[in-house]
């Protein structure tokens, strides 16, 4: 055993790295779920944006644009989402496994020609002199702009539930969605935002896999991550800073538990390999024990079918 | 004869004729454990399958099923493939064993092949290639490449398939270079772009500058390549577009002059259950071009075992050879028999940690 060969500023790195596309899809999923809507679809969006992020970036040679193709790809498939629930008030649990499902196929047809490409490099931040401070320098400032993105993102979510008033009217719309209806807010239109958001979100995870931590394109590349993402919201009780800390707890753990093999640790490598879900769920179920406020944070009104007349 | 038996008789002599017709066609049913597009095991199968098509024409129909998880969803597809008039089946993943022996029961003039596998049955039969020669050829060529001295080794699952092409690499490696270590991470997947990616990284921060994988994608090929100075190999297919550099070589599985032979036998009514298990020398292990990044001397040394080993006169694995804990294996100029390599759960002297029981 040489645990002596890890190298912890390079191993933090590398899980901010790892736990992006999870963070960028449970933030997202975040959103939707605090409007009142379960969206099980995260999965399907995530590999819908990872193809057409990637195809986008290959056919222009702009990766940018291709993270903006995959955000907008992302937000259209969870629209078809949103029209069949809001409008149509299709059941949202078989309608998100329906997306999932559709997502999975369809992004295999599009990558039919894509595979074996290489995508072109988003270039990386020269942050200077900050990336030359010894191991902070390694953690914090050498990473490409989608890790300080996803990171900015929690912050502007948790900022927008907590102090802004349309945040308050989202939380108001998945809290009890018939009280404010009364009150004249939108509530269809407010879910099918936020639902785009989390469409966006989770595109952009994906595209995030496919340019930059894999980069490639191969055929369900996203390989459950968008569950991960779907049960990270729960076990997080609906709140971005745990989110945050579940999806960073799981990466973390994962490359970790990928450096202690390489390294020889003498743990059964079965368990080993269990780890990243073991750890994350335990010390989310720790932190969330508190039952009640648990259960007061989940979104009263998640999942249940909305219309005006009732 | 009247009208009437007339026409009965024009329509059952129709009937019999379009039977016929049907049953000339042999369908030939695939049942994949990744995406075709997996550009590794996958893409090799579904490259054998064309070659069926393309060979025989309309005298076959092939049917094939992606992504088929091992357990019991391969069950249910193997059923479906059978229901629906298949007279031969293969199925191309060790996890695909029980269900195919299984389904295989239910359906005994339906004809199966389950590749790497060891359980047989009347109408089922295996198939496999020596990848280990391959293996010995890659630790060689990583052997004398590496600076660092540690070579990584990205497994897949602990079975016997696995083990052997490490204990194979680290052989041959070690002949070349008696420094060499191994680091070995059990990826617990066939298939999963972001966590061989992972894999690749984490090696390559400990210090690995040759990577070899066990697993299906492209994913370590790339991670070796923006980490600059890593040398990789194809694995299952020849990746060639990493070429020259990571990817220095590759082994290719081609199945395609097996699987043509079995349908044929089926045509024929000759099929029978055998064990097939080839190597470098019926061409069903290939070696993918050495690059410009391995040196001329060096790679005269592996086209030298390539050659030994496709004329019989070498075996990866001939004594002196001892298993981890220092007890002897093989004797001086000893061959390791088929059995012996077909169970391989042990790793040989010198490599360290433990194969996952």
């Amino acid at each position: 055993m040489d645990l002596g060969a890890i190298n912890p500023a390079v191993l933090a790195a590398s899980l901010m790295v790892a736990a992006t596309p999870i963070l960028l899809a449970a933030i997202g999923e975040l959103v939707v779920e605090k409007s009142g809507v379960l969206n099980l679809g995260v999965e399907g969006m995530m590999i819908t944006g990872a193809i057409v992020g990637f195809a986008i970036a290959v056919e222009t040679g702009n990766p940018a644009l291709g993270f903006l193709a995959a955000m907008a790809g992302g937000a259209a498939l969870s629209l078809v989402f949103g029209i069949l629930t809001q409008v149509l008030m299709s059941n949202q649990v078989a309608t998100g496994l329906a997306l999932t499902l559709f997502g999975l196929g369809f992004s295999a047809l599009i990558g039919q020609g894509y595979v074996g490409v290489k995508p072109p490099a988003l270039a990386k931040p020269d942050l200077g002199p900050l990336a030359d401070i010894p191991v902070l320098g390694r953690v914090l400032f050498s990473h490409d702009l989608i890790v300080y993105l996803g990171l900015a993102l929690v912050v502007a979510v948790w900022a927008f539930l907590r102090f802004t008033r349309p945040g308050l009217i989202l939380r108001a719309v998945g809290e009890n969605h018939d009280a404010a209806h009364a009150l004249g807010y939108k509530v269809v239109r407010i879910r099918l935002a936020a639902i785009a958001f989390g469409g966006a979100c989770a595109g952009l995870g994906g595209a995030y896999l496919s340019l930059m931590r894999v980069p490639q394109w191969t055929e369900g590349m996203t390989a459950g991550a968008g569950w991960i993402a779907l049960a990270i919201v729960v076990f997080a009780s609906w709140r971005a800073g745990r989110v945050l800390l579940g999806a960073y707890l799981f990466g973390g753990v994962a490359v970790l538990q990928l450096n202690l093999q390489a390294a020889g640790l003498a743990v059964p490598v079965e368990l080993l390999s269990a780890s990243p879900y073991l750890v994350t769920i335990l010390v989310l179920v720790i932190i969330s024990a508190d039952r009640g406020r648990a259960a007061l944070n989940a979104p009263a009104s998640l999942g249940r079918v909305f219309h005006a007349s009732s | 004869m009247n009208r009437r038996t007339l026409l009965a008789s024009a329509a059952f002599a129709l009937g019999l004729a379009g039977a016929a017709a049907a049953q000339d066609r042999v369908k030939v049913g695939f049942v994949y454990v990744g995406p075709i597009g997996d550009g590794g095991w996958t893409y090799e199968h579904d490259k054998g399958r064309l070659a069926v098509e393309a060979h025989f024409g309309d005298a076959v129909e092939t049917v094939y099923q992606e992504s088929v998880p091992e357990g019991a969803d391969a069950e249910r597809v193997m059923t479906q493939m059978a229901l629906s008039g298949a007279d031969l089946i293969f199925a191309t993943s060790f996890g695909f064993m029980d269900p195919v022996i299984n389904v295989a029961q239910k359906f005994p003039d339906v004809k199966f092949e389950h590749a790497t596998g060891y359980k047989r049955a009347d109408n089922v039969s295996t198939y496999s290639a020596r990848f280990y020669e391959g293996r010995a050829v890659q630790g060689l060529i990583a052997g004398h490449m590496t600076e660092s001295n540690i070579i990584g080794y990205i497994a897949s699952y602990p079975i016997p398939e696995v083990v052997r092409g490490i204990n194979s690499a680290f052989i041959h490696a070690r002949k070349v270079n008696p420094d060499v270590q191994f680091k070995v991470i059990w990826a617990y997947t066939w298939f999963d772009p972001a966590k061989e990616a992972d894999a690749a990284t984490a090696l390559i921060e400990q210090g690995a500058d040759v990577i070899l994988q066990h697993t299906d994608s492209t994913a370590p090929q790339a991670a070796a390549e923006r980490a600059g100075n890593v040398y990789t190999f194809g694995q299952a297919s020849d990746m060639i577009e990493y070429a020259p550099k990571p990817r220095i070589s590759s082994i290719i599985d081609n199945w395609a002059p097996y699987y043509i032979e079995r349908v044929q036998a089926v045509i024929d009514g000759t099929w029978e259950s055998v064990d097939t298990w080839d190597g470098i020398a019926p061409g069903m292990v290939g070696i993918g071009e050495i690059t410009e990044a391995v040196p001329a001397e060096v790679k005269a040394e592996a086209e030298a075992l390539i050659a030994a080993m496709a004329s019989g006169e070498y075996h990866p694995f001939t004594g002196p050879l001892n298993r981890q804990d220092g007890t002897p294996w093989l004797a001086e100029g000893e061959v390791a028999d088929d059995g012996t390599l077909l169970g391989m759960n042990f790793y040989v002297e010198g490599l360290t940690g433990t194969v996952p029981q």
